[in-house]
C-alpha cells in the first residue's frame, strides 16, 4: 500500500529534504511512497542575499529560482498554500479547500518577521528580512547623508549574524563612498554582550573599535515612536535615530498559528531535539526554524537537520523506531567587510571557537551563496 | 521554612549557545501573563551572572538560581 508523506513548506528545509527522499527512496527502489511538497508560490528566494540587496550590493533577480526546477523528478509539487493542519485527521488542508491526507507529515514552514508585533515599528524601521522591506531600506539608505543609523534587534530573529554582518558591511560600503564621516553607526543588542555567541562578541568589539562603530547592550525595543524618531527598550532608556534599521521579531508560519493541539501561541512547534519528531506525534517531524528547540534560525541548521529528519523518515517508513540523533550542530560565516569573512561552528557539546577573518572564508561565503541551489538538489 | 516557588514554564536552553538562554527567557516573557514564573535552564556559566543583570535592568524579577546537576535552572517572574 503507497504510504504518503507530506511536506509543508518548499523553503531551504523543505526543499533539500524532498529531493534527498526521493533520492533515498529510487536507492531502496522503493515504489511505494508518494512524496508531496506543498510550496506557496512558483518562486524560490536565497533568504540571505537580502543582505546584499539592502546594501545595494546586488540585485534581487540574483537569489531567485523557480522552485519546479528545483526539484528532482518523483517530488509532487503543490503551490496551493497550507492552511490548517489537522493532526487527528492526519490531514492538511489547502488554501483552495482541497484536503491532503498524510502517513507522516513534515512541518517547514519557517519563521517570519512580523512588523506588527513591537508598536510603530512599521511606521519607524527599516528592515531586510523581506525583499520588499530590504529595497525599501536600500533606497532610504541611498539618500541618507548624515546623522545616526540605530541598529535594534528582535527576538527571536533569523540568521542570529545577519544583523552584525549588515553593521559591519554598513560601515565598508559608507566608507568605500566616503559618506562615512557623517553618519554615526549605533548598533545594539537584547543581551550584555554584542551577540550570544562569546568569540564573536569579542571579536565584534575589536571590529567596533578599529571601526568607530558605536553600540549598546541589554537594547529590547518595546515601541516605536516614528514621529519622534525615538526607540523605547523595556530597559527604560531611550535612543534616538535619523534612521532606525530594526531587526523585526519572528512567528512561526500562520498554519502553524491557525491549526489545533500544534504550536506554541507564537507558532513554534514542540519537537525533540534530538529525533526532531514533534513531541507527542510519531507521525510528524519538524524541520528548521519551525521548531521551537533553542538553537538558531538559520539555514545552517536546517541542512544539517535534513541528514538527521531523513535518516528517522525512511526508518518509521519500515515501522521503525527513530534512532538517529541531531547533535544542534550549525556552521554560519560571517562577512566582515566586503573583502574578508570568518565562520563559527558549535553544536550542543561543544562551544564556538573563534576563528581569524580572511579573505580566503569571504569567497568561501560568496561560493556558498551561488552552490545554494546544489545543496538543495542534495548535491552539498 | 522557606517557601518553594514553583516555575509556571520551564525551558530547556542547555547547550543553546546560539540565540542562548537570556535570548530565550526573553522571547518567553514576551508571551507569558504578568505573575507568570519562567524558568530557565543553562549549562552556560555565564547564565548566573546575565540573566540577574538584565532582569534587574528589565524591572522583572529574579526568584531563584538553583544549581541543578550540570546545569543551572534560573527562576525570573514577570512584573510588567
Amino acid at each position: 500500500m503507497t504510504q504518503r508523506i507530506v511536506i509543508v513548506g518548499a523553503g531551504s528545509g523543505g526543499t533539500m529534504l524532498a529531493n534527498n527522499l526521493v533520492k533515498a527512496l529510487r536507492e531502496q527502489q522503493r515504489d511505494d511512497v508518494e512524496v508531496v511538497l506543498v510550496g506557496n508560490g512558483e518562486d524560490h528566494l536565497y533568504q540571505p542575499g537580502l543582505l546584499y540587496v539592502a546594501l545595494d550590493l546586488e540585485l534581487p533577480a540574483h537569489f531567485h529560482r523557480r522552485q519546479r526546477r528545483l526539484l528532482l523528478p518523483g517530488v509532487h509539487l503543490t503551490n496551493i498554500p497550507a492552511a490548517r493542519i489537522d493532526r487527528k485527521e492526519q490531514g492538511v488542508q489547502l488554501a483552495d479547500g482541497s484536503h491532503l491526507a498524510y502517513d507522516y507529515l513534515v512541518i517547514a514552514t519557517g519563521s517570519h518577521p512580523d512588523l506588527d508585533e513591537i508598536s510603530g515599528f512599521r511606521q519607524g524601521a527599516y528592515s531586510f528580512y523581506t525583499e520588499p522591506e530590504a529595497l525599501r531600506l536600500r533606497d532610504a539608505l541611498r539618500d541618507f547623508r548624515q546623522g545616526r543609523i540605530l541598529i535594534t534587534i528582535g527576538i527571536p530573529h533569523k540568521c542570529p549574524v545577519a544583523p552584525l554582518e549588515f553593521t559591519l558591511l554598513l560601515d565598508d560600503v559608507l566608507r568605500r563612498q566616503e559618506r562615512r564621516k557623517e553618519i554615526e553607526i549605533l548598533y545594539t543588542y537584547p543581551i550584555a554582550r554584542l551577540h550570544s555567541l562569546e568569540p564573536v562578541a569579542q571579536w565584534a568589539q575589536e571590529q567596533f573599535e578599529q571601526r568607530d562603530i558605536h553600540s549598546e547592550i541589554f537594547v529590547n525595543m518595546e515601541e516605536i515612536d516614528a514621529n519622534e524618531q525615538v526607540v523605547h527598550t523595556m530597559e527604560g532608556i531611550d535612543y534616538s535615530y535619523d534612521l532606525l534599521v530594526g531587526i523585526p521579531p519572528h512567528k512561526g508560519a500562520a498554519v502553524i498559528r491557525n491549526s489545533p493541539d500544534l504550536g506554541d501561541p507564537d507558532g513554534w512547534v514542540p519537537t525533540d531535539r534530538k529525533t526532531l519528531q514533534m513531541k507527542g506525534d510519531e507521525h510528524i517531524f519538524v524541520l528548521g526554524d519551525a521548531t521551537d528547540l533553542p538553537i538558531s534560525k538559520a539555514g545552517s541548521t536546517t541542512h544539517y537537520e535534513v541528514a538527521v529528519l531523513l535518516g528517522n523518515l525512511l526508518r518509521a517508513l519500515d515501522g521503525s523506531r527513530a534512532t538517529q540523533t541531531y547533535n544542534g550542530k550549525a556552521f554560519c560565516f560571517i562577512e566582515a567587510d566586503e573583502a574578508q569573512a570568518t565562520y563559527i561552528t558549535f553544536d550542543y557539546d561543544h562551544p564556538p571557537q573563534p576563528v581569524a577573518a580572511s579573505p580566503l572564508l569571504h569567497w568561501f561565503k560568496a561560493a556558498y551563496n551561488e552552490t545554494y541551489w546544489l545543496s538543495l538538489r542534495g548535491v552539498l | 521554612m522557606a517557601e518553594t516557588i514553583h516555575a509556571d514554564k520551564t525551558i530547556d536552553a542547555r547547550g543553546s549557545y546560539c540565540p542562548g538562554p537570556l535570548m530565550e527567557l526573553i522571547k518567553t516573557l514576551k508571551q507569558v501573563p504578568v505573575g507568570t514564573v519562567v524558568e530557565v535552564w543553562s549549562s552556560d556559566a555565564g547564565s548566573k551572572r546575565d540573566i540577574p543583570q538584565w532582569a534587574e535592568r528589565a524591572k522583572q524579577e529574579l526568584v531563584y538560581i538553583r544549581d541543578e546537576d550540570g546545569y543551572a535552572a534560573i527562576g525570573v517572574r514577570k512584573v510588567k
